[in-house]
C-alpha cells in the first residue's frame, strides 16, 4: 500500500522535518502550480519519471527554470544517446504510487520505489525553499533542500544531486560521469544507507552492471526470457522466494550428493549413477511438487487469517 | 416437401443427415462416428494448433510442452501466437478458465483443464482468475441457491487440490463476486448483444427464461481485466488467455465479437477435445453414470475395476486372433487415456507399437493404465485432504496478488 500524503506529513513531522503546506486545486503543470505558490518565493520544482532501455526508472526533479536535455542525460547514465524516454502512466500509479502530475522525490518513500534512481538538481541548493508535491497534487510543500535531504536519509536514500545543465563529452577517455546513479537492481534497505555515490565509485558501479547481466543471461535459457526477468527483478523489490520449483530443486540438490554417496559404496558405475537419479528425480518431482505447493498455500492462508484477523482487532496499525 | 413424393430410401437418407453433431456449452452429442473436430473447427472458425507452435511455447517457456499439447487434446486455438508475440516483447497476460459446479463428483474429464492451465501458470508465470458459475447452475439445474454455492465451494476445493498456487490464483463465485465493476462490464456487454444474435449463438428460444438469456454476459467479462479492479487496476489493456473445452467457444465467440466496441482487448483462447468416456467415443462421460469415468474420489480398487469391466478394448476376441491382426488403436479407450496420461513419449510409443501388432495384450495395456490412473488419483486426493475451509476462503478473498507475475 502506498504512503498517503497524511502519512507522508506526518512522517516529516516525526522527523523533525520544518515544511510549510498549502493546499490548492489540482494541478497537472507546473505552470499551474506556479498560478497559486509562485508569488510567494520559493523554487517552484519540475518533476519527470523516466525510463530506460531496461525498464529502470529515474525520477528527475529539477528546478524549473532548469533545461533538462534527455539525450545527453542519457549519454552521462551510459545509456547511450536514445537511452532514455517518459515512463508510461503505469509506472506512475504502480512503482511511485502516486497520480499523473504528481511526480516527486517525496514518492520514493513507498517500498514499490526502492529501485527507482533520484536524481535532484544541484539548483536546489542554492535555494532557500523549494516546492514538491507530496504525494498529491493539491497540495504544495515547501522546504530547504538540506531538509528534503534529511528526509531521504531517514529511509536509506542517498541524496544525488547533479548539474543537470551540465554537458560533459562521454566517450573512451570520459566515463558516463552519472553511471552510478543508474539502479543496480538491488534496492536500498533502511539498515544499510548507500555509499556515498561520488566520482571515485564510478569504475565499482560500471563492473557490477555488466557482471550482473552476465549472470542473468547464464541463468535464463534465451535471450528473450531474460529481457523478461531483468525487467521484472529490476523493478520490482526481490521478495522471499516462493517458488515451488525452486523448492523442491534445492531438495534434490541436498539429497542427490548424499544418495550418490551412499550408491557408490555399492559399486554402481558413475554413469549408471546420474541415470538412476534423473529417474529417481523424474519420478518424485510430481509428488514433490504438489506436497511443497500444499504446504505453501496452507502457510499463506495462515498468514492471511492472522493479518485479517489483526486488522479486525487492531486497525491499521496493527 | 410432402411426405408423400419421398420414397423410405430418402426419408432414411435425410435422417442420417439429420443427426449433425451439436456442440454447445448445454449440449455435445456427436453424429455417427464420434465428434469431427475438422468440421468443428471449420464450423466455428478456430485454428489448429500446429507443431511449429507447440516448439514456440517450448522455447518462450524454457520447459517441455505439457503432455495435453504434446498429444493433441489441447489442440485448437483463437489468437494464441498474437499472444506469445506480445509476450515475446516483454507483455504480459492473465489466464481466465472456469468450472460450472453442478455435482459434487468430478472425474478426470473435469480436471482436465485444471491440469492443463495449472502447467500454463508455471510456465508463463501469469496469474489466474477462476470462475465458479454457481448462478449458472441454478439457471440451468433444478438447483437452490444454497446448493449451487455449497457446491462452488466443494469444487474449489477440488480445483485448489490440482496445485494451483495462492499467490497468483484468485477464485470466484458469481453469486459472491457479481458487482461493482464485473458488473458495469456485464451490462457493457449485454448492451452490445441482440436477442437475435443470442438465440443464433445459444439456441435460446422464446419459451426459454430471461435468467438463461442473460447469463452469457457474465461468463463473458472475466475476459476483460477491469472487471478486476482488486487485481488489474489501470491495466486495462492486459491480455487474456483463456484455456476450455472447445464447446465453450460460442460464449467466446460473442466476447470476441463485442471486446473492441467497448474499447477492449479480444481475450485468446485454446481448446481441448472431449475427453473418451470409458466406454468409447461415442457415450457421454456422465456424472449420473459411475462406470463412465474415473472419480477423483475412486480407489485404486474401483480404478482396478471399472478398467477391466467397462474400459472399451481396441483389442481381438481372443489371444490368437489379437497376436495374428493386432489391436485397432482407433478405438481402444485405455491407448486414449494413456495417449493423455503417459507422460514418457518412448514407453507410450513402444506400447502402442507392441499392442497394434499384436505382441502386447489388453490386458497388459489396462494394467499399464490403471497404474498410471491410481498415481495421478491418489496424488490428487491426498492434496485435497489438505484443502481446508481457511485455504478456500483465501483463495476466494478480494485480496491483491503483489507477486502475480513474478
Amino acid at each position: 500500500m502506498g504512503y498517503t500524503k497524511d502519512q507522508l506529513l506526518a512522517r516529516l513531522q516525526e522527523l523533525k522535518i520544518y515544511f510549510t503546506c498549502y493546499d490548492h486545486p489540482v494541478v497537472l503543470t507546473v505552470e499551474e502550480q506556479a498560478k497559486h505558490v509562485g508569488h510567494l518565493g520559493g523554487a517552484l520544482s519540475k518533476n519527470l519519471l523516466l525510463k530506460d532501455k531496461k525498464h529502470r526508472l529515474y525520477v528527475i526533479s529539477a528546478l524549473a527554470g532548469t533545461k533538462v536535455d534527455m539525450k545527453i542525460l542519457s549519454q552521462r547514465l551510459g545509456l547511450g544517446k536514445g537511452g532514455l524516454r517518459m515512463a508510461p502512466e503505469e509506472n506512475l500509479l504502480e512503482v511511485l504510487q502516486v497520480p499523473l502530475g504528481c511526480v516527486t522525490p517525496f514518492a520514493l518513500i513507498n517500498e514499490s520505489a526502492s529501485a527507482v534512481s533520484l536524481l535532484l538538481d544541484q539548483g536546489f541548493k542554492s535555494k532557500q525553499i523549494c516546492y514538491f508535491h507530496p504525494l498529491t497534487n493539491d497540495v504544495t510543500i515547501a522546504l530547504s533542500s538540506s531538509n528534503l535531504d534529511k528526509f531521504l536519509i531517514s529511509f536509506g536514500k542517498q541524496p544525488a544531486y547533479v548539474d543537470l545543465e551540465a554537458a560533459p563529452a562521454v566517450g573512451k577517455d570520459n566515463p558516463p560521469d552519472l553511471a552510478h546513479l543508474v539502479p543496480s537492481g538491488v534496492p536500498n534497505s533502511s539498515e544499510q544507507p548507500v555509499e556515498n555515490a561520488s566520482h571515485t565509485n564510478v569504475p565499482h558501479h560500471q563492473n557490477n552492471v555488466p557482471k550482473e547481466t552476465e549472470v542473468k543471461a547464464i541463468m535464463t535459457i534465451s535471450k528473450v526470457q531474460s529481457k523478461g526477468a531483468e525487467t521484472s527483478s529490476k523493478v520490482d523489490k526481490p521478495t522471499t522466494n516462493t517458488s515451488v520449483d525452486k523448492f523442491v530443486n534445492d531438495v534434490f540438490d541436498i539429497i542427490s550428493p548424499l544418495l550418490s554417496e551412499e550408491l557408490k559404496k555399492l559399486d554402481i558405475k558413475k554413469e549408471e549413477l546420474s541415470s538412476i537419479l534423473d529417474g529417481l528425480r523424474g519420478r518424485a518431482d510430481p509428488d514433490l511438487k504438489s506436497i511443497a505447493m500444499t504446504l505453501k498455500n496452507a502457510s499463506y492462508t495462515n498468514g492471511f487469517h492472522a493479518g485479517f484477523k489483526t486488522m479486525l482487532h487492531r486497525g491499521l496499525n496493527g | 416437401m410432402a411426405a408423400a413424393e419421398q420414397g423410405v430410401d430418402a426419408a432414411r437418407k435425410e435422417k442420417e443427415e439429420e443427426e449433425e453433431q451439436v456442440v454447445n456449452p448445454w449440449e455435445v452429442s456427436a453424429g455417427k462416428g464420434g465428434i469431427d473436430y475438422d468440421k468443428l473447427v471449420d464450423q466455428f472458425g478456430c485454428q489448429r494448433i500446429d507443431d511449429a507452435l507447440i516448439d514456440r511455447i517450448a522455447r518462450l517457456t524454457g520447459r517441455p510442452p505439457h503432455c495435453f499439447l504434446r498429444r493433441g487434446l489441447f489442440f485448437a486455438h483463437r489468437d494464441l501466437n498474437e499472444l506469445l508475440d506480445l509476450y515475446e516483447k516483454g507483455e504480459k497476460f492473465y489466464l481466465y478458465t472456469g468450472r460450472g459446479p453442478s455435482s459434487e463428483a468430478l472425474h478426470l474429464g473435469h480436471l482436465i483443464p485444471f491440469m492443463f492451465t495449472k502447467y500454463l501458470q508455471e510456465a508463463f508465470k501469469v496469474p489466474l482468475v477462476i470462475q465458479l458459475t454457481d448462478d449458472e447452475k441454478f439457471l440451468w439445474k433444478n438447483l437452490t441457491i444454497q446448493e449451487s454455492k455449497r457446491l462452488a465451494r466443494e469444487n474449489a476445493k477440488d480445483i485448489i487440490a490440482c496445485g494451483f498456487d495462492i499467490e497468483r490464483t484468485f477464485i470466484f463465485s458469481d453469486f459472491s463476486f457479481v458487482g461493482g465493476a464485473f458488473y458495469e462490464n456485464m451490462m457493457q456487454v449485454a448492451r452490445c448483444v441482440t436477442m437475435n444474435k443470442a438465440i443464433g449463438i445459444f439456441g435460446f428460444n422464446l419459451e426459454d427464461h430471461i435468467g438463461k438469456v442473460s447469463f452469457p454476459p457474465v461468463q463473458a467479462v472475466p475476459s476483460f481485466p477491469s472487471s478486476f479492479p482488486h487485481l488489474f487496476a489501470g491495466k486495462d489493456q492486459l491480455r487474456c488467455l483463456i484455456p476450455c473445452a472447445i464447446d465453450q467457444d460460442p460464449y467466446f465467440r460473442m466476447t470476441r465479437d463485442v471486446a473492441p466496441r467497448i474499447g477492449y482487448q479480444k481475450p485468446s483462447l485454446i481448446e481441448s477435445r472431449f475427453f473418451p468416456a470409458l466406454q468409447g467415443e461415442n457415450t457421454k462421460m456422465s456424472a449420473s453414470d459411475a462406470n463412465s469415468a474415473i472419480y477423483v474420489t475412486d480407489s485404486a480398487k474401483e480404478i482396478k475395476t471399472k478398467v477391466n469391466k467397462y474400459a472399451f478394448s481396441g483389442g481381438q476376441d481372443s489371444i490368437e486372433l489379437h497376436r495374428k491382426l493386432g489391436a485397432n488403436l482407433d478405438v481402444d479407450v485405455p491407448i486414449k487415456y494413456l495417449n493423455f496420461f503417459l507422460e514418457d513419449d518412448d514407453d507410450l510409443a513402444h506400447i502402442k507399437k507392441e499392442y497394434k501388432e499384436g505382441r502386447m495384450l489388453t490386458g497388459e495395456v489396462k494394467q499399464r493404465l490403471m497404474a498410471v490412473l491410481s498415481e495421478i488419483v491418489a496424488r490428487h486426493q491426498r492434496a485435497r485432504a489438505q484443502v481446508t475451509e481457511e485455504m478456500v476462503d483465501a483463495f476466494m478473498a478480494v485480496r491483491p496478488l503483489p507477486n502475480m507475475f513474478g
